[in-house]
C-alpha cells in the first residue's frame, strides 16, 4: 500500500524549479529520509506534501488520493518543523492536544490520549508544564507527540534533530528509530546529516538541486553511491576521473585495482579512505604527509602525492606517521568503488 | 533563509492576495469615503470658482497681508516650541535614559500623561496657571496668556514626552561600552560623548525634532484658547474662516496650504526616520542606567525634575485646584444643573455624549485599523500595499482640522448627507485613531511565526481558525491597547470634533471650550472642573494602557 506518492511534482520560484520532476513513493509503515545540502529542495518537498506549498505541475497522492485542492488541515498529515514551532501561548498538554481539538475529539479522551503520548516521548505528567520552560530537548519530544496525537497517516519531519547538541541528537535518534517501529508509523524525514539520515531511515533518498540523486536502502547508498556528487556529499574526498581496463584504472594518482565486473571506459572513481594502504616511502605513489586530524576512532590523514590530488586515508593512531614524513601509498580494491 | 525559503513566501503571499484585498476592501472603501472625499472637496471649494478651475486663487489668498501674518507666526512659533521643547526635553532625555533614581517609573509614566492630554484641557489648565485671576497673577500679578510665552509652554508641555521616548528611548538601548571603548583609546569624556553618542543620536534628534515641529505647526486647541484675538495659527484661522466669517473657499485654501505644509514635513519625516534605522548597536535598556554620580549628575537630575514639576505637574495641579475652588463643590454641582444658558442641555450630558461617541468611534476604529494591520501584515506585501500603509498614517499628520473641515463641506450633502446622523462625529474621530491601531497592531502581528499558524494548518486548523487560535492569543493585548488609544484619542479629540458636532450634543472638549468663551466665575469654574474630569479619565486610560504594554512593541 503506498501511504505518499509523489508523480513529477514541479515546484518553480521566479522560473528555478526547486522541486524538478520528483517521483516518490513511500509505502506504509515505511521510514525515507531524505538526504541534501541546504537548497536542495527537500523542504519545499515536504511543503508541497504538507499542502503549505502549492505544486506547478505533477501530483501528489495520498493513501492513492489525489490530494489537488485539498487544503493542508484537511489532509490529516503530521508535521514536526525545524524549530519545533510550539504554540508558546499554551502548555504543554494544550500543544500535544490542539490537533485533537481541531478533530473535534471529546475533552475527556483528549486528556488520556495527551497522559498517553507524554508517556510515549518521555514526558510523563509534564501536561502542565509551560513551553517556555523546556529544554531543546523536551521541546522537541512535545513537538513529537503533537504531531502523533492525531494519529496522521503520514509524519514527516524537518530536520528533526538539527538543532540539538550531538549527544542528544544519538540518543534521540535511536529513541526515534525504536518508536516509528513499534508504532508502524509512516515517516517522511528531511534532514542534510547522513549519520541522522542512515541511522533513522530504512530507505535513503539523496536529493540534489531539486531532483532525486539516488534511493536506496542506507547500506546500498554508503557503498555504492550513484554518483561523483552523491559520494561527495556522504564526505568521501578521493573522487578522481579514471580509465578503468579490466581490473585496473589508470587514475591521476597512477593504476589501481578495481573489483572485477566494474564498468569498464572512462568513469569516476572512490577511493574510501580506509582504502588507502600505507607503506616505506619507496614502495608504491610518493605521498607526503601535509595534516592528521585526531578523529576518535581513527586517525585522517591528507597526503599530498607529487603532481595530483591530494589523497585522504585513514589509519589507527599507533601506525600514523608524522607531518611531514614521506609514504608509500598503494590501493585496496575491496575499498574502491567505479562509480556509474 | 534559504533562497528557496524567501521565494517560497512570496508565493504563498500570491497564494493569499484575494483573501488579502478582501480583507483591503472595509479599510480602503473607509478612507475613499472619509479621507479622500473630503479632501477632493476641499480642493474643489477652493480652487474651483464659478464652474472653471482657479489655481490663482492660491497666490490671491496668501497675497493677503493677514494671512501672510499668520502663516509668518504659524511657522516661527512652532520653530520656538521646538527649539524651547529640545532645550529643555533632552537634559529630561538623559536623565531618564541614563540615570538611575527611586521612583522613575511612576515619573516616566507621568511625564507620558500630558501627550494623551486632549488640547482643551492642556489650554485650561495654562489658562489656570498663567491666564487671568490664575496663580501666577494671584501671586505676582503676572499674565502670560496674552503673549505667546502661554503657547510656548503649552506646547513645551505637550511634546516633552515626544522627546523623551524618541531620545530618551534609543539613548538608553545604546551601549555605554561604545563610549568606554572611546575613552580607552584617549577621548575625554566630553570627546567621547560628542564623537560616539551625539552622532547615534542625531537621527533620532532630528525624527523627535521633526515631529514636535508638526504637532506644534498644526497646534489648535491650545492656540484656540491661549492665542486670543492676538496669535492664530493657520488651523486656528482655518475654524475662524469658517465659524465666524462664513469664507468656506478661503477656509478650504488655507488648509490646501495646511496640507501640502504638512505633506513636505511628513515627508521629511518618513527619511529621517529611515535613516534612523541604519545599523546602531542596541543594547537592553534595562541595563544601561546608573545611579548618579559627582555633583554634576546630581544637578542635572535635581534640574532636570524641577523642570518637570514647574512644566508639567504645575499645570495639572492647579487645574484641579481651581475646579475646587468655590465652596462644597459648587462648580462640579454646576455642570449637571439645566440652566439653558450656555447649552441647551446640562454640561454633564457632554460626558455622557462623549463616552458614546468615543466607544463608536473606538469600534470603528478597531474594525478598519484592524482589518488593515491584517492585511499589511505580510512583509513581501506588494508596493501597493505599501503605499496604503502610507496612506493609513496620513490621517496623523494631516490636522484635524483639515478632517474636521472636510467632513463639514463634503458629508452634508447629497450623495452622502450625513450632517442629521450622530455618527458622523465617531466617524471622524476614528479616522484620528485609525492611525495609532495601525500602528499598535502591526508589529505585534509580523512578530507572530508564519510557521506556526503552518503548524497550526497541518494540526487540522483551518484559516478561521488559525487565526483564532494562533493570532489571536498573540494580539489580544496589542488590541487592548489599541482599543485604549483609539479610545482616548477620541475622547480628546477637538479639531475635527468642533466643526461637526451638534449644539444640542457637545462632546467634553468642546462643552470646555464653550464654557471658556464666556464671561462669568461660574462657567470658567465649569470648565476646570470639567477638563479636570476630562483629565483624569485620560490619565486613568494612559496608566492603564502603560501597565498592559510591557512588550513595547508598538510605536506610540
Amino acid at each position: 500500500m503506498r501511504a505518499l506518492e509523489l508523480d513529477r511534482a514541479t515546484v518553480r520560484f521566479g522560473g528555478r524549479a526547486v522541486l524538478d520532476a520528483v517521483d516518490l513513493v513511500v509505502a506504509e509503515h515505511e521510514v525515507v529520509c531524505v538526504l541534501g545540502p541546504s537548497g536542495s529542495g527537500k523542504s519545499t518537498l515536504l511543503r508541497a506534501v504538507a499542502g503549505l506549498q502549492p505544486l506547478d505541475s505533477g501530483r501528489v497522492a495520498l493513501d492513492g488520493r489525489d490530494q489537488a485542492g485539498v487544503p493542508a488541515h484537511r489532509r490529516e498529515l503530521g508535521l514536526m518543523f525545524q524549530d519545533h514551532q510550539l504554540f508558546p501561548q499554551r502548555d504543554v498538554g494544550g500543544n500535544v492536544a490542539f490537533g485533537l481539538r481541531m478533530h473535534g475529539m471529546p475533552r475527556d479522551r483528549q486528556g488520556e490520549r495527551v497522559r498517553e503520548l507524554l508517556e510515549l516521548v518521555g514526558l510523563p505528567g509534564a501536561a502542565g508544564r509551560a513551553v517556555a520552560s523546556l529544554s531543546g530537548g523536551e521541546q522537541q519530544r512535545v513537538a513529537l507527540a503533537r504531531a502523533l496525537a492525531p494519529r496522521p497517516r503520514l509524519l514527516m519531519l524537518d530536520e528533526p534533530l538539527g538543532q540539538l547538541d550531538r549527544s542528544l541528537r544519538e540518543r534521540l535518534v535511536v529513541e526515534l528509530r525504536e518508536l516509528f517501529g513499534r508504532l508502524g508509523t509512516t515517516v517522511l524525514a528531511v534532514t542534510h546529516d547522513q549519520g541522522e539520515a542512515f541511522a533513522l531511515a530504512d530507505r535513503v533518498v539523496v536529493m540534489r538541486d531539486g531532483r532525486i540523486a539516488q534511493s536506496g536502502s542506507p547500506l546500498e547508498v554508503w557503498q555504492r553511491p550513484a554518483d561523483a556528487f552523491v559520494a561527495r556529499f556522504l564526505g568521501f574526498d578521493n573522487v578522481v576521473e579514471a580509465t578503468v581496463t579490466g581490473e585496473v584504472a589508470v587514475t591521476p594518482w597512477g593504476k589501481a585495482p578495481v573489483p572485477a565486473g566494474s564498468g569498464q571506459g572512462a568513469r569516476t572513481l572512490l577511493v574510501r579512505p580506509a582504502g588507502v594502504r600505507l607503506g616505506d616511502a619507496d614502495d608504491g605513489l610518493r605521498c607526503t604527509v601535509a595534516a592528521r586530524t585526531f578523529r576518535g576512532t581513527h586517525v585522517a590523514l591528507h597526503l599530498q602525492p607529487e603532481g595530483a590530488p591530494r589523497l585522504e586515508a585513514a589509519c589507527a593512531l599507533r601506525d600514523a606517521p608524522e607531518v611531514g614524513s614521506t609514504v608509500g601509498v598503494s590501493f585496496d580494491p575491496a575499498e574502491i568503488v567505479v562509480l556509474d | 533563509m534559504t533562497p528557496a525559503k524567501a521565494a517560497g513566501g512570496a508565493r504563498g503571499a500570491r497564494g493569499s492576495a484575494a483573501a488579502r484585498l478582501a480583507l483591503l476592501a472595509v479599510p480602503v472603501a473607509f478612507f475613499a469615503v472619509f479621507f479622500a472625499y473630503p479632501v477632493a472637496a476641499i480642493v474643489a471649494r477652493g480652487l474651483h470658482v464659478d464652474g472653471s478651475w482657479r489655481f490663482g486663487r492660491l497666490w490671491d489668498v496668501l497675497g493677503q497681508s493677514d494671512i501672510r501674518h499668520v502663516l509668518w507666526f504659524t511657522t516661527w512659533q512652532a520653530l520656538a516650541s521646538t527649539a524651547l521643547t529640545l532645550l529643555v526635553a533632552l537634559p529630561g532625555a538623559y536623565v531618564f535614559a541614563r540615570l538611575d533614581f527611586p521612583g522613575k517609573q511612576t515619573l516616566r509614566a507621568v511625564v507620558t500623561v500630558p501627550f494623551v492630554l486632549p488640547t482643551v484641557v492642556v489650554g485650561t489648565a495654562f489658562l489656570a496657571l498663567v491666564g487671568r485671576g490664575g496663580l501666577l497673577d494671584d501671586l505676582w500679578g503676572v499674565r502670560l496668556d496674552t503673549t505667546v510665552w502661554a503657547i510656548l509652554l503649552a506646547h513645551v508641555f505637550f511634546n516633552y514626552a515626544v522627546v523623551v521616548r524618541t531620545v530618551g528611548g534609543l539613548w538608553a538601548q545604546l551601549d555605554p561600552r561604545q563610549e568606554e571603548a572611546a575613552r580607552m583609546l584617549g577621548a575625554s569624556r566630553a570627546r567621547a560623548w560628542r564623537t560616539v553618542t551625539l552622532p547615534a543620536l542625531g537621527p533620532a534628534v532630528a525624527a523627535a525634532a521633526l515631529m514636535v515641529f508638526l504637532f506644534t505647526f498644526t497646534s489648535f486647541g491650545v492656540v484656540q484658547i491661549l492665542g486670543g484675538p492676538a496669535f492664530s495659527t493657520l488651523e486656528v484661522e482655518i475654524y475662524r474662516q469658517t465659524s465666524e466669517i462664513f469664507d468656506l473657499s478661503t477656509a478650504a485654501v488655507l488648509t490646501i496650504v495646511q496640507f501640502a505644509a504638512v505633506g513636505a514635513v511628513l515627508a521629511v519625516h518618513a527619511r529621517t526616520v529611515r535613516r534612523r534605522e541604519t545599523a546602531l548597536r542596541l543594547v537592553d535598556a534595562a541595563g544601561t542606567a546608573r545611579r548618579p554620580r559627582g555633583a554634576g549628575q546630581w544637578a542635572l537630575l535635581a534640574g532636570v525634575l524641577a523642570s518637570i514639576a514647574v512644566l508639567l505637574v504645575l499645570p495639572l495641579a492647579v487645574l484641579v485646584q481651581r475646579s475646587l475652588d468655590a465652596p462644597g463643590f459648587a462648580y462640579y454641582r454646576a455642570l449637571v444643573r439645566d440652566d439653558g444658558n450656555v447649552f441647551l442641555v446640562p454640561p454633564i450630558d457632554a460626558i455622557g455624549n462623549s463616552l458614546q461617541y468615543a466607544v463608536a468611534a473606538t469600534v470603528i476604529a478597531l474594525v478598519v485599523g484592524g482589518l488593515a494591520a491584517a492585511a499589511l501584515t505580510r512583509r513581501d506585501a506588494g508596493r501597493l500595499v505599501r503605499g496604503f500603509d502610507a496612506l493609513l498614517m496620513l490621517p496623523l499628520g494631516v490636522s484635524a482640522v483639515t478632517v474636521g473641515f472636510g467632513f463639514l463641506i463634503a458629508l452634508d450633502e447629497p450623495p452622502l448627507d450625513l450632517r442629521a446622523t450622530w455618527i458622523l462625529v465617531p466617524l471622524a474621530q476614528a479616522l484620528v485613531g485609525v492611525p495609532f491601531v495601525v500602528r499598535t497592531m502591526l508589529p505585534v502581528l509580523r512578530a507572530v511565526d508564519q510557521r506556526l499558524r503552518e503548524a497550526a494548518a497541518v494540526l487540522g486548523a483551518s484559516p478561521w481558525r488559525v487565526w483564532r487560535e494562533v493570532d489571536l492569543p498573540m494580539v489580544r493585548r496589542a488590541l487592548l491597547v489599541a482599543a485604549g488609544f483609539a479610545f482616548a484619542v477620541s475622547l480628546g479629540e477637538f479639531g475635527a470634533t468642533v466643526f461637526i458636532a451638534r449644539p444640542d450634543n457637545p462632546t467634553l472638549p468642546v462643552a470646555v471650550a464653550r464654557l471658556l468663551g464666556r464671561a462669568g466665575e461660574l462657567n470658567y469654574g465649569q470648565a476646570m472642573a470639567l477638563s479636570t474630569i476630562l483629565m483624569v479619565v485620560c490619565a486613568v486610560a494612559l496608566l492603564v494602557l502603560e501597565r498592559l504594554r510591557t512588550d513595547r512593541a508598538g510605536e506610540f
